[in-house]
């Protein structure tokens, strides 16, 4: 151990709980040996106190790489696998790179890194390692368009909810995510099963859903975390029916009570739940009593998390937070205070607030400002819905309508598709302003979904 | 089913979800008379451009709103195939 009691990642990690694995669809690896393993081929001493960039094509060896260079590196950037290929330049100069891990050495010869380390499976006996520093972990934002930025984090932050929940009772959870686990979602939930003692089945993009249940269950996952469209998609898919996880949990999109009503249906023995975080702001909270939004006393200091709401945006102050953008031209994180300001807009209604949207995702009706989201939960209602978007299209009329994409749950006769399209712009005229009613409802077979597990908004 | 009983059958229906009494729909009622607003009519445009596959508003640069039902069925039914 560090003189200053830095914990890494492997101090978590020990011999004394065995059969834990981290696996993907292809390979299985034991967490209970991965300490006297390397992935780095041995090289992880070429690699103390430098600036990391992991670019590697799969989940595990990633998870593998963090596990190995968290406590050695000073820092190590996570790209995740959407990464445009053309921010790669300016995210090295801007973190000060100097080392790559990655599985396609050949790539980066004459690039200008003066390290690269190839990371390779089967994994290799080699002298377990003393953690030496806390180190810097750089996680990319999921903005839609231009270079993302580097949101700057440490461990600690990392964990902070991990930790403040304390360990989960019974045996010790298996982990999943429908998640990459080098965005922020994805990671927590990695953190969470390292830190809790237990296992993880990491996803795989190029797998059929059926497949990867068939997978979730055959490894026994206890515990899975996903966004509210990655948890549709699994309602529609007729996949659930096998699959009783003892906790179900949503974060990275607004989650609609009828998201939580329908996986509360589809799994009557789990807990279901959903948690606020983002890359910047952290984890601000879980949320487990069923209900869409969150209690209005959230507000204020509770275990260490601020919050507040200004101008409608939730502002958030606690230690799980980034501490900073990286780069040169890099703006402030925080306000003056130490605020974050998530641009996720909330609305009071009651002794709640509800999530309205994004600040960003504003579409413009006729010069009035429409949260697509706010749509999306109304229609969401509707017992034959599936899932919904919202968007605005030009009108010659009016500048711009609101016409909404529809998928209907399994099994709805075709037939009554007109008379569902009238039960659901009533339902929208009862509860909407009139400007926010749907002019036009289409039902569509798919809609699509970002590689971070987000409806897709190309038109916000 | 004719360009026309499309248009018209548009208007009750959009009429009957916006809570609207629609007058008779003679030739020569006037838009306004209908008791439509903006809204009504941009909603109007948008579901007979889905069903029609044409938008006689945006084709044409210098098309006038119409002012009148019947000029409104003609702005449809005038649209070159």
């Amino acid at each position: 151990m560090s003189p200053r009691e830095i914990f890494a990642l492997r101090d978590h990690l020990g011999a004394e709980l065995t059969g834990r694995t981290l696996s993907d669809a292809h390979t299985s690896v034991s967490l209970t040996d991965v300490l006297s393993q390397t992935v780095l081929g041995g090289r992880l001493r070429e690699l103390s106190g430098r600036a990391v960039l992991l670019k590697l094509s799969d989940q595990l060896r990633s998870g593998l790489a963090m596990i190995e260079l968290d406590g050695i590196a000073r820092r190590m950037l996570l790209c995740p696998p959407d990464l445009n290929p053309a921010h790669l330049d300016a995210l090295i100069a801007d973190a000060g790179i100097d080392a790559v891990v990655t599985d396609e050495p050949d790539r980066w010869t004459d690039t200008g890194v003066p390290l690269v380390v190839t990371a390779q499976l089967p994994l290799v006996p080699t002298i377990p390692a003393q953690t030496e520093r806390g180190t810097e972990w750089l996680m990319l934002t999921s903005g839609t368009s231009g270079v993302p930025k580097i949101a700057g984090h440490t461990l600690e932050a990392l964990t902070g909810a991990i930790v403040a929940e304390g360990a989960a009772r019974g045996p010790a959870p298996v982990w999943a995510t429908f998640y990459d686990i080098r965005r922020y979602g994805g990671l927590q939930i990695f953190l969470r099963a390292i830190l809790s003692g237990g296992s993880m089945v990491l996803s795989d993009p190029h797998e059929a859903l059926a497949d990867h249940v068939a997978r979730l269950n055959a490894r026994g996952v206890s515990h899975i975390s996903g966004t509210p469209s990655h948890w549709r998609k699994l309602l529609m898919s007729g996949s659930a029916a096998h699959f009783a996880p003892r906790y179900v949990r949503l974060s990275g999109e607004i989650a609609d009570q009828a998201v939580l009503d329908g996986l509360k249906a589809a799994f009557p023995g789990s807990s279901v739940g959903h948690a606020y975080a983002s890359t910047e702001a952290g984890v601000g909270f879980a949320v487990n009593d069923g209900l869409e939004g969150f209690p209005a006393d959230y507000l204020g200091n509770r275990n260490g998390v601020e919050m507040k709401v200004v101008d409608g945006s939730l502002r958030i102050r606690s230690s799980r937070t980034a501490h900073a953008y990286i780069g040169r031209d890099a703006s402030a994180l925080t306000d003056d205070d130490g605020f974050v300001d998530s641009g996720d807009m909330v609305e009071l209604r009651g002794n709640r607030y509800y999530f309205v949207g994004r600040r960003g995702g504003i579409i413009n009706i006729g010069g009035l400002k429409v949260h697509p989201e706010e749509i999306e939960a109304v229609i969401n209602r509707h017992p034959d819905v599936r899932m919904s978007r919202a968007k605005s299209r030009k009108s010659p009329i009016t500048g711009g309508i609101v016409v909404a994409d529809v998928i209907l749950a399994d099994g709805t006769d075709p037939g009554r598709a007109k008379e569902i399209r009238e039960q659901i712009v009533q339902q929208c005229r009862a509860q909407l302003a009139s400007h926010k009613v749907p002019a036009v409802v289409r039902f569509v077979e798919t809609l699509d979904v970002t590689p971070a597990g987000k409806l897709a908004r190309t038109d916000a | 089913m004719s360009v026309r009983s499309k248009v018209i059958e548009a208007i009750q229906q959009i009429a009957k979800e916006q809570h609207v009494t629609l007058p008779e729909l003679s030739e020569d009622l006037s838009l306004h008379e209908t008791g439509f607003d903006s809204l009504a009519f941009a909603i109007l445009v948008a579901r007979l451009e889905d069903e029609t596959g044409v938008d006689p508003f945006t084709i044409s640069e210098d098309a006038a709103f119409p002012a009148t039902v019947g000029d409104f069925v003609r702005a449809y039914e005038n649209v070159p195939a």
